[in-house]
């Protein structure tokens, strides 16, 4: 490259990198710090309604002092009220099944496109994609009136005559469920579908010339290789599925404790912005290590690509 | 060797469309019910479509949403490739970890966190909250889908083009805007897209960031569910996935063409003597 060519490159280089990284600062990070210094707090009735406000305007020095302000009294009652504990864990618990039951549904789909022909991959692929472009909200809707007790599915139920009464579907973890493996299914599939596509199909052939049954081959061979895909799948589902608020909102039921409908409650009907913060530092404590796992299996996999 | 697909991965990918698709065929069947009771099929009627255009609510909504999605995807795209490029073309600097941290985290960092965050980074700067805090919040979180749709492009990108636009003497500015972007242009595309889709549904994040006077769709749509369904709301939603779905289908049919066309003119330079 000759000289005068140089060093626009550089400024422009510096400008690409340097605008998004300010942005994600700003407006990624910089909150989360935010976030922590206000668990910190004491709840006021105020606006903002919590204590100290760090009013720089005061001087350092006023600033200075607020900081002895600080307390830990939201986690301490966090750990002493029972609901945050249960909160958490049935979040967990809600999230584990449900990655257990989309990886179940969705390899079976994933494995059927892979072998399909060519000519139709295209197609499935974008078939799966089309229902994650329409809206969540829309979609997790259309289950409430599928699901609830004069809903579709029991009419249709009672009109076969499979059964008497209507079933209690709606408002309970059951439609969560539905609702988090319905919702979640292309983030699952597409990773899956990545990692078997890609597969060679010359070393099935290999195997069955050996002698292998097919179901062996699939878990010594297919499986596998796949596992990439299913550990993308897997975290992709799982970390967004722990802090979920709609589906357990709107299709779960009012002993459907999940984490993110605590802290939703906690921020708009007590409007307890301190201790809502708190439950969002640990949620975000308890999904820092799948999250950095999760980044470092993106970062290999583009490494690997390039 | 068996070619063809078997029975078992017909009957699965069948099942799985069927299971993705039945609940929407049926909320687009249902907006044309002339009853309200959403079970009871009592006659085809568009009555609910008349009402949900002259709700005005909902009309306000919509547009607060159709201007935060546009403005907030355009400036998402251009950040977001941005972001592409330093992932993938640089390679060491500072705070690179930090870059690719704070370029994926978003993409599985639970709604009500991300929400949270923000809004309380607006009370500490006391900044005014209503459409401008939820375009900055819309921004924030999809110009990190349109980062990892472009990078997946710019990772199997054939420099050699590059290159030699640049022997020839083309500036390195020029360079981009005439080779790099035409070719990344559907991935961009693609990715403006995704971002626009992400700002029209997103609730969580909507809630936590608004202020008076810039109630998002679905803000209006989740607070008319809670009580119930209701035909109007499925009135308004077949709308909304009828223009996702038209502008999807549309813009992958564009992308394949010009794949096509891409690839003959490929194909005639090749057999140029």
């Amino acid at each position: 490259m000759t000289a005068p060519n140089a060093k626009p490159l550089i400024k422009s280089k510096f400008f690409v990198v340097f605008v998004p990284y300010l942005w994600l600062f700003l407006f990624f990070l910089a909150p989360f710090l935010i976030v922590l210094k206000i668990s910190l707090s004491q709840t006021a009735i105020a606006m903002p309604p919590y204590l100290p406000t760090f009013d720089f305007s005061e001087g350092i020095g006023a600033a200075f002092s607020e900081l002895k302000e600080l307390s830990l009294d939201n986690y301490a009652f966090l750990f002493s009220d029972s609901l945050y504990i249960k909160s958490y864990l049935s979040s967990l618990q809600i999230a584990l099944i449900s990655t257990a039951l989309l990886l179940a549904i969705g390899y079976p789909i994933a494995y059927g496109m892979a072998r399909s022909p060519k000519a139709w991959r295209p197609t499935l692929v974008m078939l799966v994609i089309l229902p994650f472009w329409t809206s969540f909200l829309i979609r997790v809707y259309a289950w409430i009136g599928i699901l609830s007790r004069e809903g579709l599915l029991n009419t249709f139920l009672v009109w076969t005559g499979l059964i008497d009464t209507p079933l209690t579907i709606l408002s309970t973890n059951i439609a969560v469920y539905i609702g988090i493996v319905y919702s979640y299914l292309p983030f699952m599939v597409l990773p899956l579908y990545a990692a078997l596509e890609k597969m060679d199909e010359s070393l099935l052939e290999a195997a069955s010339d050996l002698g292998c049954p097919p179901l062996k081959t699939f878990w010594v061979v297919t499986f596998p290789l796949s596992l990439p895909g299913v550990v993308a799948g897997c975290f992709l589902v799982f970390i967004p599925a722990v802090g979920e608020f709609v589906i357990p909102d709107l299709l779960g039921g009012s002993s459907t404790l999940m984490i993110g409908k605590t802290l939703w409650a906690e921020f708009f009907s007590n409007r307890d912005w301190p201790l809502a913060s708190s439950v969002a530092v640990i949620l975000l404590m308890i999904l820092v290590i799948p999250i950095v796992f999760f980044q470092n299996a993106q970062q290999r996999q583009q490494e690997r690509d390039s | 060797m068996k070619k063809g697909p078997s029975l078992f991965n017909v009957v699965s990918v069948t099942l799985g469309f069927a299971f993705l698709y039945l609940p929407i065929i049926l909320l687009v069947i249902y907006s044309f019910n002339s009853g309200r009771n959403v079970a009871i099929w009592a006659g085809w009627s568009t009555k609910w479509y008349v009402a949900m255009v002259q709700n005005q609510q909902l009309l306000d909504a919509a547009w607060v949403t159709l201007r935060v999605g546009l403005l907030s995807a355009t400036v998402a795209t251009v950040l977001g490739t941005m972001a592409a490029l330093t992932l993938v073309r640089h390679g060491r600097f500072m705070g690179r970890t930090l870059f690719s941290g704070m370029v994926y985290a978003p993409l599985v960092m639970p709604e009500v966190i991300t929400g949270l965050s923000l809004l309380l980074l607006f009370v500490a700067i006391n900044f005014d909250r209503g459409f401008w805090t939820v375009t900055i919040a819309h921004i924030t979180f999809s110009l990190c889908f349109v980062a990892v749709v472009v990078q997946s492009r710019l990772v199997t990108f054939d420099r050699s083009m590059e290159e030699a636009a640049m022997d020839l003497g083309c500036p390195p500015f020029k360079t981009f805007f005439v080779i790099t972007l035409p070719i990344i242009l559907p991935a961009i595309i693609a990715g403006w897209m995704l971002a626009f889709t992400l700002s029209l549904d997103d609730l969580v994040i909507a809630s936590f960031t608004t202020g008076p006077g810039a109630t998002t769709l679905p803000m209006r749509i989740y607070s008319a569910v809670r009580l119930g369904v209701t035909p109007e709301i499925n009135a308004v939603s077949t709308v909304l996935i009828a223009v996702v779905t038209v502008g999807v289908v549309a813009a992958s049919l564009i992308t394949k063409r010009q794949e096509a066309e891409r690839q003959r003119a490929e194909r005639l330079a090749g057999a140029a003597p």
